[in-house]
């Protein structure tokens, strides 16, 4: 059951703080980075609501990542149209509705079937984006102008200006953790978690479990179309790699190396990941090899993930007083 | 007085080539406690499935008051008021029983779709698992994660979440397996209260229990109905005797 720790709490103020900081005495590469960063941070949260409170292994998550990327594309380069309050929700709503239509026709199937239908699907979008000129095929579409939001021909925030950019995201990353954690603790939320722990009695309780599975899948797509929006704005570019089944398997590693099932974990998996990925392979040309060693040491040794560590460090900090219990209504 | 709440009409389940359920025509009377007994792998438990939606007949159909519930899903079954318990511990092991309880209530909430206000705010629902903790004897227990509980307190939360859904007609497979003399004594008084307003379908072992509760019984052996009647009718069955209840009698 899902519920903000003492330790968790503590880490997302200092995550919120080191962010919402940054920017101030940063230096420019690393605000792009971290922009990055945390457009990761919500693509993988969304991911969570899937594989760690539904129970649902989607390994074709970054196809709404990927769809709501070539949105903006549409809007910017094939309308050009660059208000965000119309692209954004735009963007969300192609990536929703992905969602549901690929989820209505994945959820009837279970464990490793619905690993692959997911990633099928994905692959299926990643090749019609290759293979379509009018979408720019491998070489994808770059753009100059950015998405900016504005009314009427009054624009009020400039996404080309990178500290704008970075500020935006950052509010969506607090607001999608906000909506995340209110979620959970809704009715919706704890039965998609009692879908989780024991799908069998559920049904059995009088729950429609396909319901509930289809709204969680839909509403990690809109989210992850939330982040594609702000990758897609944030490098001018988008190409088939969106979709690729290497984005879907690395979204999904930072959730199990952040922790899955605790929502800021996947925010420090996608930090942890993005920031090594970023040191070693501008050292190294094998820098994968050293990940991959990376990866296989924490699901080694903190099967948890990181935030299960934390958790547990904490725990041992505060033996004393005996582990909480959630109590009271 | 006799208006039948539940009526089956020639239900077989195979599996493969075993006849789990054959060929059962039963009815199920209104407000009275009727137990199935029968040996190991008699078809008690598949009878259970089929009445509850959780596997589909091979043949024959179910009827409930007046409506043909052949082959509707499990949920739907739990949304028209019948209510099961299970065998095997099927509870949600990590959370707390309140939680168990709470889940269990949620599930009679309109509109399934709520987001935002905290699912321990909705009163009625409390009051519902509140209501189901106490009447199952784990009002105690309200807290604790029902993994750290002992076999037979998870068995009571069974029994606690299955009445937290408030079902008119329960069906019980084996409620007392594995509780201790004191627990099982508990959960019969629990079940002769139930029976003031509910009607029950109890599979269950111990015969002191059955006796102490039942109005009707039915008898099956290999998946097939050998008797049914009231008690003094099936203890007085030559069949049953040689079949089943003389060599347990025997047993004692
Ligand atoms: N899902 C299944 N697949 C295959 N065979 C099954 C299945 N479920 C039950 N059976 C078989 O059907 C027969 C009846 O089983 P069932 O569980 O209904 O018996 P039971 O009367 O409840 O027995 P017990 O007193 O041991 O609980 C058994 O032979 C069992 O092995
Ligand atoms: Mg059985």
């Amino acid at each position: 059951m899902y519920a903000i720790s003492r330790s968790s709490l503590i880490v997302l103020i200092l995550l919120g703080l080191g962010f919402g900081i940054y920017p101030l005495v940063g230096d420019s590469y690393y605000i792009r980075l971290l922009t990055k960063i945390m457009a990761l941070g919500i693509f993988a949260m969304s991911l969570d609501l899937l594989i760690g409170f539904t129970g649902l292994i989607s390994l074709g998550h970054a196809a709404f990542f990927g769809v709501s990327a070539y949105t903006v594309v549409w809007f910017v380069v094939k309308m050009e149209i660059l208000n965000a309050f119309l692209i954004f929700p735009a963007a969300l709503a192609v990536a929703g509705l992905c969602a549901l239509v690929i989820g209505w026709l994945s959820i009837r199937t279970a464990g490793i079937y619905f690993i692959m239908i997911t990633l099928a699907f994905a692959q299926m979008l990643h090749a019609f984006f290759k293979d379509q000129h009018y979408w720019g095929g491998t070489d994808g579409i770059n753009f100059n102008d950015k998405p900016m939001l504005m009314v009427g021909d009054t624009v009020l925030f400039d996404l080309s200006n990178k500290i704008n950019l970075y500020y935006l995201t950052f509010s969506l990353m607090v607001a999608a953790f906000i909506f995340l954690a209110v979620l959970l603790r809704s009715p919706f939320g704890r039965a998609i978690q009692g879908v989780k722990v024991n799908e069998g009695r559920m049904r059995a309780m009088g729950y429609n479990i396909n319901h509930l599975k289809l709204m969680s899948f839909v509403i990690a797509g809109c989210l992850a179309g939330a982040a594609g929006f702000i990758e897609a704005t944030r490098t001018s570019f988008v190409n088939p790699e969106y979709l690729s089944w290497h984005a879907s398997g690395n979204v999904m590693v930072m959730v199990i190396l952040g922790g899955m099932g605790s929502l800021y974990g996947s925010l420090l998996g996608a930090l942890a990941l993005t920031l090594l990925g970023d040191n070693i392979s501008s050292l190294w040309d094998h820098w994968l090899l050293i990940m991959g060693g990376f990866v296989i040491a924490v699901v080694m040794f903190m099967p948890d993930g990181i935030s299960g560590s934390i958790e547990s460090l904490s725990r041992r900090f505060r033996k004393a007083s005996p582990p909480r219990e959630e109590t009271g209504p | 007085m006799s208006e039948i709440i539940l009526k089956t009409q020639n239900l077989s389940r195979h599996f493969g080539a075993l006849m789990a359920v054959d060929d059962v025509t039963l009815s199920f009377e209104r407000g009275l406690v009727h137990a199935v007994l029968g040996p190991n792998g008699a078809g008690k438990t598949t009878l259970i499935n089929l009445l509850s939606g959780e596997i589909p007949p091979s043949s024959g159909s179910i009827h409930f008051k007046d409506q043909n519930i052949t082959g509707l899903p499990a949920n739907q079954i739990s949304q028209l008021g019948i209510g099961r318990s299970f065998q095997k511990t099927n509870i949600f092991p990590i959370f707390t029983c309140f939680e168990n309880c709470r889940l269990a209530a949620q599930s009679r909430m309109k509109g399934s779709f709520r987001f935002f206000r905290s699912a321990r705010s909705y009163k009625q629902i409390n009051a519902l698992a509140e209501k189901g903790l106490e009447m199952c004897g784990l009002a105690n227990r309200r807290d604790t994660i029902a993994q750290a509980m002992s076999y037979g307190e998870q068995r009571q939360l069974e029994i606690g979440m299955m009445l937290s859904t408030e079902p008119e007609l329960l069906l019980l497979d084996e409620p007392l397996a594995g509780m201790g003399a004191e627990e099982s004594l508990k959960v019969i008084e629990l079940l002769k209260r139930l029976a003031k307003d509910h009607t029950l379908i109890l599979i269950e072992h111990d015969m002191d229990a059955v006796f102490a509760v039942a109005d009707r019984l039915a008898v099956m052996v290999n998946g097939r109905l050998l008797e049914t009647g009231t008690v003094g009718e099936v203890r007085a069955s030559k069949a049953v005797q040689e079949a089943y209840l003389g060599s347990d009698e025997e047993g004692h």
